[in-house]
């Protein structure tokens, strides 16, 4: 039994003979979330920086824009963008169109993580930099911000986190990155394996972070 | 313009395609509250477990719960689906989302709850105990109602972005939304019905986060 279990889901000449495809489908998965995660906070920071000008009807736009992006499932995004725009003669490669739907997604989960941030900053420190006179960009840049990002810093690694696992939706446009690749490896070896083992290997990747981020929620908590 | 109009609104493909996505849509609605159910019920019961602090029972939650918040969605609905048969276990694709999705919902509500439990003051079940309250009211009575409102927000944000992820059953060959969008798309050479799928998606959960913004305001931190 125990047997049958090893030889199914533990096998090491499976192992052997497809590892360098798990690494590769690694390098793709590491690639993806290097260009999109700082893609993703650039664009949310953006739409927060524009909200917390407090334009009415701009604004009304803002909160429209990140909860339409926010109810859109993010694969039916992929498909849209890698299945659909090929009609419009647009035909993206699957790491470009998994890059953007990805930051597309998550610039609406930033953008209202900043949002909130540059709220809950007193707004007298914007009038005190005002009257130090400091020009708009240089008190939201260094007197808003910095403050904005500590208040929001336990959602901000969550949905980094989350960001990094959402890579996995590539393997639907057939990117090789880890979960395509162990896919890949198990119909070539008719061994799930492979499976197991980019399991293995997200969980050892990912770990740490979720552990930092489950503390940083804790205290953020219990700060309330 | 006319090009945008005929590959993606095109009202006559979207008719067509219509009682197909629409049935797509009900398998999404059932999938999403079974894993709401199971998630929130098993991730309730798992927090409630650890209010026992029996100390192996703590540790089996806590390796379920680091496992499950970790893993990408897709990764462990492909290796149910993929990798237990040859356990000689075959899961049909809906009770695999069920299964996986409900699992995930499940770790992260448990860890929502439990900090939530351990937030409550601990005069409140001092004073519980006061009174004479046995523990199992003292739980049901007077923490739970209190935790239950602290949890709220996180819980929605959590349901609603794991309740989107039933759309990765097309990865399984679900019959939901998206997959008989693609479907249909697939016969047809047009990407209307994705225009569609997207708009009942939409019509599910531009509601749901509309109503989590509000209840993030009523409940969130400072209220």
């Amino acid at each position: 039994m125990l047997e049958l279990f090893i030889e199914n889901f533990l096998n090491i000449d499976s192992l052997l003979q497809i590892y360098p495809l798990l690494l590769q489908g690694l390098r793709f998965t590491i690639m993806l979330a290097v260009v999109a995660l700082p893609l993703s906070i650039a664009w949310g920071l953006v739409v927060a920086v524009a909200y917390s000008f407090h334009i009415r009807w701009f604004n009304i736009l803002l909160i429209g824009y990140i909860d339409l992006v926010r109810a859109f499932p993010i694969v039916v995004l992929l498909v849209l963008i890698f299945y659909g725009l090929p009609f419009l003669g647009l035909k993206l490669g699957g790491f470009t169109a998994a890059v953007l739907a990805i930051a597309l997604n998550n610039s609406g989960y930033y953008g209202e993580i900043f949002r909130a941030g540059i709220e809950a900053v007193p707004k007298g420190q914007r009038e005190a930099g005002r009257a130090l006179g400091f020009r708009t960009w240089h008190i939201i840049a260094l007197i808003i911000l910095p403050q904005a990002i500590r208040k929001a810093l336990a959602p901000l690694a969550s949905n980094s986190l989350e960001l990094v696992k959402t890579t996995s939706i590539a393997a639907l446009v057939a990117l090789p990155e880890l979960l395509r690749s162990a896919r890949v490896a198990q119909e070539q070896t008719y061994n799930p394996t492979p499976l197991i083992a980019a399991a293995a290997i997200y969980f050892v990747l990912l770990w740490p972070f979720a552990r930092w981020v489950a503390v940083l929620e804790r205290r953020a908590q219990l700060q309330r | 313009m006319d090009r945008i109009i005929d590959n993606y609104f095109n009202l006559q493909v979207m008719a067509g395609a219509f009682p197909d996505v629409l049935k797509g849509f009900g398998v999404t609605i059932l999938v999403t509250l079974l894993v709401i159910a199971v998630g929130m019920g098993a991730g309730l019961g798992l927090a409630l477990l650890r209010s026992l602090r029996i100390r192996l029972v703590d540790l089996l939650i806590v390796i379920y719960i680091d496992a499950f918040r970790t893993l990408p969605q897709l990764v462990v609905i492909i290796v149910i689906y993929f990798g237990l048969p040859y356990a000689g276990l075959s899961l049909s694709p809906f009770v695999t989302m069920v299964f996986a999705l409900g699992a995930i919902l499940s770790a992260f509500a448990a860890e929502i709850f439990w900090s939530a439990i351990m937030a409550v003051p601990p005069g409140q079940s001092d004073a519980a105990k006061a009174l004479g309250l046995s523990r199992l009211k003292t739980m049901a009575l007077v923490i739970l109602p209190q935790a239950g409102r602290l949890a709220l927000p996180m819980l929605t944000n959590r349901a609603i972005a794991i309740g989107k992820g039933t759309a990765l059953g097309t990865a399984v060959a679900l019959p939901e939304t998206l997959g008989q969008a693609q479907s249909v798309m697939a016969i047809v050479a047009n990407p209307s019905p994705l225009t569609l799928a997207a708009m009942f998606y939409l019509a599910l959960f531009i509601p749901l986060v509309a109503a989590s913004r509000v209840i993030e305001h009523k409940f969130g931190p400072g209220h």
